[in-house]
């Protein structure tokens, strides 16, 4: 079965049509529970959501800053395994018929195995895997794998990119290009800068795909900002803290749906 | 260039160009880090070129640390290892009181080369946290160390000597809350403030320049080891035998007996409570080939690819992952590794301590209990070079409450 990078493409072309970003959404899977985490996700989607990324828990999320750290440790606590991410995608578009991205370091899917992650994640209708500490060139073997089960590879391009290697990245890439908006870890952030507006420009010199940006975007503002420049937004922790800061699973989910509503408005009112 | 004290690309495992020792090592960093780990990289090759590098290297090394460090005949003590004689590489006497030292140099001078203001550096034991702080210190480099926050409470000694020294000491609350998880809130301390801050690694693991790099700034050790034993004993040693966390004083003991085939390089593990009861930190013994911290090696892993947590009495040595180099090592068979309890290590220090009058670091007493394992497999023919790689002040409150040394309510 093959996975579904071209309903990726048309998602993020229809956005295009209209006149706006995309909106897309970053829950960890197993998070509160594996099921709640499938309903968190769903939410998202339900409340305007255009595309979502489901979390591998990690035990060393270098690259994610405390509240997804906290996310993620709660889901490993509760004992998430790949098999249960895996079932996450499956439920999640099943639910939808949204594309649905995973999102994972690359130790878990080199232990599990490159050419059965890729099969099962297509298998479970998944568009593609996030892979943000993998670097181009150690990334054959996974592109490979990816392309023949019809997943798209999204590499992220940061700040600090030459545009030689924007071009050499993009070139290896499909799906759309992932520009970190900042320096940093994953979180919320007052601002989003003028450097992630300079990373877009130059991304898109050198490529034809679409230029999504995350890090640091919380709020309609903020999405407005960047639906300015960008072909999506990405927003990860202002989800995650919603769920966290909620007393229970279900004001949980009306937080994860309100957010997403606003954010929704958000890439639609290009600032 | 033929200073003892930087002898960069020795003959023999230079790594490929992508920095594989065979199928380990390799570069797996985020985007964000690229430029940074490619000018450390740069500046690096620049600085091999460079005779003033190595002239300035030297006159610190020989100056400021102490070298060349001493060898010393431990007779007393090797009575216990079936009569083989014991050398001792004396790492210990080097200022800051370990190996690390020599490393941090290093990394300071290309901190310093690259234009960078700001150093941050993760440890365990807190020996590279001082050497840092040191060389911090001596730069006037602003200086932050990681530290997990079990390891803070264990080395408590070392934070204060790292803060006298000047170092902000960051305890790390998240994981298990020792090394790994120090080197984690390293990476993410790099990644926001690459721009103005060199992360100076403290081993011979991450992504490649650093196995290659780190390994080069401490292969003095065995330079100097190789040259002391041949005029001492009139022949190579049957063993070079070193403690192995990271594994940064072994590969720079091991490296200069790499040609030399007739020398066993033997690392030793913390084993902890006994590897069979999962209380341990063997990576090479126990793990599995996967990724942490920027390579490929072998690492203590789940099989869903979540990184176990480590225990071993040893803060410095309590690491599930270990240098690429000792994996190319032990697969090609080059080196050997063994697992170390925890109690033969703790033995192993107070046997050093009564019969020497010196004691080691608990990590270094690691490669003594190995030792005594080896000399009494050898004989009294067997003839063992060991690297104490640190000294034992900082493990006087752990070693207290091991053996009962307070005068009241210890252990």
């Amino acid at each position: 079965m093959s996975g579904n990078i071209e309903l990726l493409g048309t998602v993020l072309a229809r956005a295009k049509d209209e006149g706006r970003a995309a909106l897309v959404g970053y829950l960890p899977a197993g998070f509160p529970t594996v099921d709640g985490g499938v309903r968190a996700i769903t939410a998202m989607l339900e409340g305007g959501c255009d595309i979502v990324e489901v979390g591998l828990p990690h035990s060393d999320p270098v690259l994610d800053g405390p509240v997804i750290q906290t996310a993620d440790d709660i889901a490993l606590r509760n004992g998430v395994k790949i098999v249960d991410v895996i079932r996450t995608v499956q439920e999640v578009h099943a639910a939808t018929g949204a594309p649905v991205l995973c999102m994972t370091y690359w130790n878990p899917v080199d232990r599990y195995g490159v050419e059965r992650f890729a099969a099962d994640l297509a298998a479970a209708g998944g568009a593609g895997c996030i892979l943000p500490d993998l670097p181009v060139e150690e990334s054959e073997g996974w592109r490979k794998a990816a392309e023949e089960h019809g997943l798209a590879t999204v590499f992220v391009v940061a700040p600090s990119s030459r545009d030689e290697r924007l071009a050499k990245i993009t070139a290896a890439g499909s799906g759309f290009v992932y520009a970190a908006s900042l320096m940093g870890v994953t979180g919320t952030r007052e601002s989003v800068g003028r450097e992630a507006q300079d990373l877009v420009r130059r991304t898109r010199a050198g490529t034809e795909l679409p230029v999504c940006v995350g890090l640091g975007v919380s709020n309609a503002r903020q999405a407005a900002e960047v639906a300015g420049f960008a072909d999506g937004v990405i927003v990860g922790s202002a989800f995650v803290k919603r769920l966290l800061d909620a007393p229970d699973l279900d004001s949980g989910l009306a937080g994860v749906r309100e957010l997403a509503a606003d954010l929704a408005q958000g890439v639609r009112a290009r600032a | 260039m033929s200073s003892d004290f930087f002898i960069p690309d020795p003959e023999g495992l230079v790594p490929s160009a992508e920095g594989y020792f065979g199928a380990f090592g390799g570069k797996f960093i985020p985007e964000a880090l690229v430029a940074a780990v490619d000018q450390v990289a740069a500046e690096y090759e620049k600085a091999k070129a460079d005779p003033a590098f190595a002239a300035e290297l030297e006159d610190l090394l020989v100056n400021y640390t102490g070298r060349p460090s001493a060898l010393t005949e431990v007779p007393r003590f090797a009575e216990q290892a079936g009569g083989a004689r014991i050398f001792l590489k004396r790492e210990d006497l080097n200022h800051t009181g370990s190996h690390k030292i020599n490393n941090v140099l290093g990394q300071a001078l290309l901190t310093k080369r690259m234009g960078k203001t700001r150093v941050i550096a993760e440890t365990g034991a807190g020996q590279h946290g001082v050497a840092t702080a040191t060389a911090c210190a001596l730069f006037g480099l602003e200086c932050t160390i990681y530290m997990g926050e079990v390891d803070t409470e264990r080395q408590a000694l070392n934070v204060a000597r790292m803060r006298m020294l000047g170092a902000e000491v960051v305890s790390v609350k998240s994981g298990s809350r020792t090394l790994k998880d120090a080197i984690n809130e390293a990476f993410r301390d790099w990644v926001a403030n690459v721009d103005r801050t060199h992360y100076l690694f403290g081993t011979v693991a991450g992504p490649h320049p650093f196995p290659t790099l780190v390994r080069d700034f401490h292969r003095v050790i065995g330079v100097e080891a190789r040259r002391q034993i041949l005029e001492r004993a009139g022949r190579l040693p049957d063993a070079a035998v070193a403690c192995v966390g990271g594994g940064s004083n072994a590969i720079g003991l091991f490296h200069a007996f790499i040609n030399d085939r007739s020398v066993r390089l033997v690392g030793c593990e913390p084993a902890g409570h006994g590897v069979e009861t999962g209380e341990h930190a063997a990576t090479l013994s126990e793990g599995r080939p996967g990724i942490l911290h920027g390579s490929r090696s072998y690492v203590l892993q789940d099989e869903d690819g979540q990184i176990t947590e480590p225990y071993s009495i040893s803060a410095g040595l309590d690491y599930p992952g270990v240098g690429p180099e000792h994996a190319y090592l032990k697969d090609t068979g080059r080196g050997e590794y063994r697992a170390v309890t925890d109690d033969a290590a703790m033995q192993a220090l107070r046997l050093l301590s009564r019969t020497e009058g010196i004691i080691p670091a608990i990590e270094s007493a690691h490669a003594l209990a190995g030792a005594l394992e080896l000399g009494r497999e050898l004989g009294e023919e067997g003839l063992l070079l060991v690297n104490l790689s640190g000294r034992g002040d900082k493990d006087m409150d752990t070693a207290a409450r091991y053996f009962g040394l307070y005068d009241q309510g210890a252990k």
